[in-house]
Parts: structure tokens; sequence; C-alpha cells
């Protein structure tokens, strides 16, 4: 299959540019930038004219709750939502049920993928430890030739630090990444809301910024005493941004993220107990937003994940503490996105970047650039469609989003896994 | 959905009672001026009035409780009301029932009101937000969050001593963290326009930021009974000597127990109050609960007019009928 994507502006994260460019596709790869290659025939030509053509996301943190709670969401589904949202490679952290502790799950999930057609890529990170107990490391190496690209502990606590800076140790001894979401469970406690003036007002048990720095300050520890490549997900605190950039300048081998509706929600937004606005992380103040975005612009949060979590309704429909923590994102992520640069926090082609090639490097995965050689995953955008925020309308089986009734931009119109286009807009 | 607009109807009256937050100060006078009217009813020999004739009032309790649920259970038949009581931690939730689905199951038997006491804060509002439109929720106490009936009962019961609020510097004594009612109260005694309302805790028992709530926090007793009209003591539950929030009961005691000597520093027409049960000898000492300062015995009595006023003023008639 040859195709040539023409009149579109191209949003170049790599080059941090924007411009009128055609781009053309043989087979899987991009073969051509500005011009054809020699004797290039397209067999299917899209007019992109008014649109952009961006690199497809890449989310480093998305469950798609298969295997094991197949009620809220699939492999099918969700991959389905994802490359109608411009989503074309999916990282899932191993606390699948059963977890990512073994190749046989890996393989159920690539199976499962193949059976879903394929439309998008998706990578799998190993678990650190047997059933992310904490206590025995997991068959790391064999996760590792299975096609694990890192292992994790998915926020789950190691039973004490030796186990863990011994899991670092050895994640670094394979040359692999380390995936860590600093959390210390003591801290946590039950709680479910940010420790601020709004959890002491709805007497809801809360979460001390502590719970996440603490943690974050014996992790950093950790990598400087291990030197594992280590990278930091979902973090929600002021604090934490400010210790990631000090272990950056310190010359620690550390990376960062934060979930994008991290960067527009606050505590305050939970309202008379808005289950909807359950996270964990929990949602922060103002000024810990404030200092997430400023971390995003100076370059010490490398990349935004969706953390993307679909909830069957019954999931939302209990009081606020007993209420399963996480928001339905994947239909909101490039909308959000497109919000950023509209609040001046990034320019377009900075933000493209955060959700593509700042993570496929991070990760090491062959994505985030449309670049001659690359893989072909494209995904072209119609600017200047308008609508409104509705979970009933979502392409995700989770219907549970964070942002009910916000008004938004944008609306992909195609989207290209190696060089196949994979979702078309219907038109009108 | 704000607590103001589901508590509310488009007429300003009460259609649930979730929260004295997003309530406001007309509202919690009605309440007073209605359970006044109600106290007479109390103290006739034949002690009914027809107001809630033919509802159905329930009662979950899905934590355990004597004196909110026998007040509010005297309260609805003064009322005439028809009663179901459920103590629901034996009930179908046990067997995995959702609560979402024991509401329906419990409006299909044609319940006006329910009365609700749930371990989740949030729940009353949550009840209130999943009933039919017409059903309304009474909070009997959600969580950490609020108990409004009983801070209404210690609003009356402060009003028939002291009249004006205005002029009362108030202290609430214990354990502000894990207390629903010192929330309840805080709210109610600032929308009543309390002059003082000081909160006196050690620092493992108050929530970050209290003072956002409008009080002055104290972190020693005897400063901050000083010159008080009002004493409320606060219940310490047993099993929070158990963490490591307190070392001992005994410390506590000797920290922050009341004592008459340390009562001694209040105005000398202090009244004391405890929304019970107490703890002889961990926050009050006997002799201080028995003196001739203590109301807390009042403050039960006073709860079932107080909680006839809140459930008549649902049905939508006016105390000043039911006394006639």
């Amino acid at each position: 299959m040859t195709i040539h994507i023409k009149n579109g502006l191209l949003i170049d994260p790599t080059g941090s540019c924007e411009s009128k460019t055609d781009v053309f596709t043989e087979g899987n790869l991009v073969v051509g930038i500005g011009k054809p290659p020699p004797g290039f025939k397209p067999e299917q030509t899209i007019d992109a004219k008014g649109h952009w053509v961006i690199p497809g996301l890449v989310d480093g943190q998305a469950r798609l709750r298969e295997p094991g709670q197949t009620l809220k969401a699939d492999i099918a589904s969700e991959t389905r939502a994802a490359i109608k949202n411009g989503i074309t490679s999916l990282c899932i952290p191993p606390d699948t049920q059963p977890e990512i502790d073994n190749s046989a799950v890996v393989d159920l999930i690539h199976h499962r993928n193949a059976k879903a057609g394929n439309r998008c890529h998706i990578y799998t990170i190993g678990a650190f430890s047997r059933a992310l107990e904490g206590e025995h490391l997991a068959n790391m190496a064999s996760l590792k030739a299975n096609g694990c690209i890192a292992f994790s502990n998915a926020g789950r606590p190691f039973i004490n630090n030796l186990v863990q800076r011994r899991a670092m140790e050895y994640a670094a001894g394979e040359g692999m990444l380390v995936i860590i979401q600093p959390r210390d469970d003591d801290l946590y406690a039950d709680g479910c809301a940010h420790e601020s003036a709004v959890s002491t007002r709805l007497g809801l048990p809360a979460i001390p910024e502590a719970a996440e720095t603490a943690a974050l300050a014996k992790d950093i520890e950790l990598v400087g005493q291990t030197g594992a490549r280590t990278h930091f997900g979902q973090l929600s605190c002021a604090r934490s941004v400010d210790m990631i950039r000090q272990a950056k300048a310190n010359g620690l081998p550390v990376s960062a993220d934060c979930a994008m509706h991290q960067l527009f929600l606050t505590d305050h937004d939970i309202g008379e107990f808005d289950t909807n606005k359950l996270t964990i992380p929990p949602l922060r103040s103002q000024s810990d937003k404030r200092a997430l975005r400023e971390g995003l612009a100076d370059g010490t949060i490398d990349s935004i994940c969706s953390d993307h979590q679909p909830h069957e309704a019954d999931a939302k429909l209990r009081p606020f503490p007993s209420a399963e923590p996480g928001i339905s994102t994947f239909d909101t992520l490039l909308p959000l996105a497109i919000r950023l640069v509209e609040e001046n926090v990034l320019s377009m082609p900075e933000v493209i970047a955060k959700l593509s090639i700042a993570p496929a490097r991070i990760l090491g995965l062959p994505a985030g650039q449309i670049a001659l050689g690359e893989l072909a995953d494209i995904v072209i955008i119609d600017p200047d469609v308008h609508w409104l925020c509705s979970g009933r309308n979502f392409s995700s089986r989770g219907k549970n989003t964070a942002f009910e009734g916000w008004d938004f931009n944008a609306q992909v119109l195609h989207t290209l896994v190696a060089g196949q286009v994979v979702y078309s807009a219907q038109p009108g | 959905m704000p607590a103001n607009n589901l508590q509310l109807d488009e007429n300003g009256k009460l259609q649930h009672f979730l929260s004295i937050e997003g309530l406001n100060q007309k509202i919690l006078t009605e309440i007073l001026d209605t359970a006044g009217t109600f106290t007479s009813v109390t103290d006739r020999v034949i002690k009914k009035v027809p107001i809630l004739r033919g509802k159905t009032v329930a009662n979950l309790f899905f934590e355990a409780s004597t004196r909110t649920r026998s007040t509010f259970e005297l309260a609805e038949q003064r009322l005439s009301a028809d009663i179901l009581t459920l103590n629901v931690d034996t009930s179908a939730t046990v067997k995995g029932e959702s609560l979402l689905d024991t509401i329906h199951n419990l409006e299909a038997m044609q319940i006006d009101m329910f009365v609700i006491r749930h371990k989740d804060s949030g729940s009353a509002h949550f009840f209130a937000q999943h009933v039919r439109p017409g059903v309304s929720v009474l909070n009997a106490g959600d969580g950490q969050h609020e108990h409004p009936t009983q801070a209404m009962l210690d609003m009356y019961t402060i009003r028939h001593h002291k009249q004006d609020f205005t002029r009362l510097r108030v202290a609430i004594v214990g354990d502000i963290m894990h207390s629903r009612v010192a929330r309840s109260q805080i709210h109610a005694l600032n929308l009543l326009n309390t002059a003082e309302i000081r909160v006196i805790a050690p620092r493992t028992l108050l929530p970050v930021d209290t003072e956002s709530l409008g009080v002055q926090l104290y972190d020693d007793l005897e400063q901050g009974l000083l010159d008080v009209d009002v004493v409320i003591m606060l219940r310490l539950q047993k099993e929070r000597m158990r963490g490591a929030l307190l070392p001992s009961e005994k410390e506590y005691f000797n920290q922050f127990g009341l004592t008459q000597e340390r009562l001694n520093r209040a105005k000398p027409d202090a009244i004391v109050m405890h929304p019970g049960p107490a703890n002889r000898g961990v926050e009050i000492e006997s002799s201080v609960m028995d003196g001739n300062q203590s109301v807390i015995l009042q403050q039960v009595g006073f709860g079932i007019s107080v909680r006839m006023a809140v459930m008549s003023m649902i049905v939508g008639r006016s105390g000043l009928q039911a006394s006639e």
C-alpha cells in the first residue's frame, strides 16, 4: 500500500516546526517527506488541506483491563478507542489479572491484539516481582526476551527497600528501564483525596503530599545507588517536580511523566463527592497543578500519559471512599493537549512531542515521529471541529470521564498504523 | 452537584437534610423554632401528632447507633409515621448487594423518607442523588463528614441556655479529625454568627487546614477554655488509642480531659456538652459529666424535638400546626 498525504500542516515534534508538507508512505514506512521517492505511485491519496498531520500518539500508561477485568473494557474495545483518538502505541502496566509476570500473559495480550486486528501497537511493561507482591523477583530476562519494554511494580509496594534495590539492580544489569509510581503505602493509608482544606471539609480520608514525595526521595536515592535508568510515572506534587529537577541536575538517569488530567483538575473539582474525580494519585492543589505545568514547560516532566482507566458504571456508583479510582481518558487526551497550547503552556510541536517522541525515546519504542524510514504511524486532525464532551459518546467502553460538559476542539479524521489506515471518521 | 442544590427545592425549602454546609441561617433558625414547638408536644400526655401519618420512614443504619437511632425512631413515632428500621450490617449488603440496589429495593416498598447512617463520607449525598424525586434523605452520620441533626440539637441546647449566638465563645475539644459531629457543629455555629469558635485538640486529631472551616486552633486546653460560654467535648473512640495517634488514655486525659479545675477557667455559667457516648475518665471527668454545668442529658431529649422539626419541615408542614 502506498499513500500520499497531501496539503496538510505537518507538525514535527523532533524539529519543533510546523510546515505545509506532503508525506508519502509505502508498506509500513514513511518513504517521503516533502517530495515522493522516485517512481512513487500513490494507491491512496488523503487530502489534508486545512488539517494537521501529526505522529501517532504514544501512551506510556493505559489500562485496557484485559486480561482479568473484561467487564470494564477489553483489548478490542480500547484499541478501537485508541486509534479513534489518535493513539497508536500503548504501554500496558503489569497489574492485569493475572499480572504480567510471565511470558504466557505477554503472549496472551499480543494474541488478543492480533485477534482484534492489530489496530495499534501494544507494548507490555513487565512485573518487577511475582504477582506484584514485592517479594520475589519476576523472571525479568525472560519477560524482556518476550518483548516487555520495561519493568514496574505498578505502584504496589515492595516488602522492603532491599527487595526494591535488588529489583532495580537486576533490571539495570539487563539494561532495562525501570518505571516507578512513587508511593508510600503507609502514608497513603486508606486515603482517597488530597490532604487539604477540601478533604478536611468533606471528611474524606486524606493522602498527604509526603505519600508521594517520601517514596520519591527514597526511589531517587536507589537510582543513585543502583544506576538503574528510571522513569517516574504519574507524578502529582509540586515538590516531586522539584526533586526530579534536582535529580536531573545531579546527572541521575531519570525521566518523569504526569497524567494529562493532573494538568487540568484539582482537589476542588471533587465538588460534592464526584466519584469521577476519584483518582490515585489524587487530584492535588492549584499550586501542584501549576508546578506540573511549569515542569512540563522546562523539560523536567518529559512526557504526558493518559493513565486511562475505563470502568463499568457500577464502579463509580458508590459513595466516594468506596468507589474505584481512575478516569477513562483516551477520548480526552488529544483535546486536552490542544488546550495546553491554547492556555500557552506549550507550543503545538512541544505538546505533540510530550505525547509522541518523548515517551517513545524513554521507552525505546520505534514510534513518535514522522521521518524517513520510520514506521508510518500518522494521525490527521481537523482542528476546527468543536464538540461538547460527554462520557456517553465516548469510544472507550469506560464512560467515566472527569471532563463531562467541557468544550473541546479538534477531531481525528484518519489514523494510520504502520502504513495502514486503521480509522477514518465518518464524513459529516 | 452542590449540596445546597440537592438539599433545597426550587423554593428554598428543605427536601433532604444532608449537611449543615450548604444551608443558610434562615433554615437553621426555622429548624430551631420548629423544634421549640415540638418540645411542648413531647411534654404532653399523648405525645403524638399526625404530621407523618400514612408516610413510611426507613431507618438504615449501616453503622451501629443507639442514641441517634432511638431518638429518630421516637421522633418518627411521635409524628405518626410507619417505621422500618434496618441494621444493615446484618442484612443484604453482607450478601453482596450494592448500596444502590438496596436503595431501589426499599423504594419499591414505597418508602417516603430514608434516615441513613453509613461509614463512607458522602454516602448521604449519594443516596439523595439516586432516590426517586419526592423521596427524602436524612443524614444520620456519613463517615467523617457530617452529622447535621446532632449539630442542630446541639445548637438548640445552646440557644436554650444562652439565647444569642453572636456573643458566644464556644470551644470544641477532642478528636476533630474523625468527627462528623464537629464538622457539622462548626458549620452551624458559623451560620448562626457565633462570635468565636475554638477548636482544642492534639495535632494528630486535627485535620489539615482546620482553620479554613472558620475556627481558631488551640493546642492547650487550659488556654482554650479561658472565658468560653460553651464547652463541647467530643467522644474519643477507644480504637483510636491503638494506633499512633495518641500515646495512652492516661496521657490524653492529662492533656485534654475536662476536669472541674479546668472548667473553672471558662465563664462561671458555662455549659458542658457531649454528643455521647462519653468515656468517663478519658475525655471527661465523671463529676463534670454529672455536675450542674452539664447539659448532656438535656441534649438527648432535645434530639427528639429537633429530628421531629427537620422531618416535619421536609414533609412541608409547619410546627405551629402540629402543636395546635
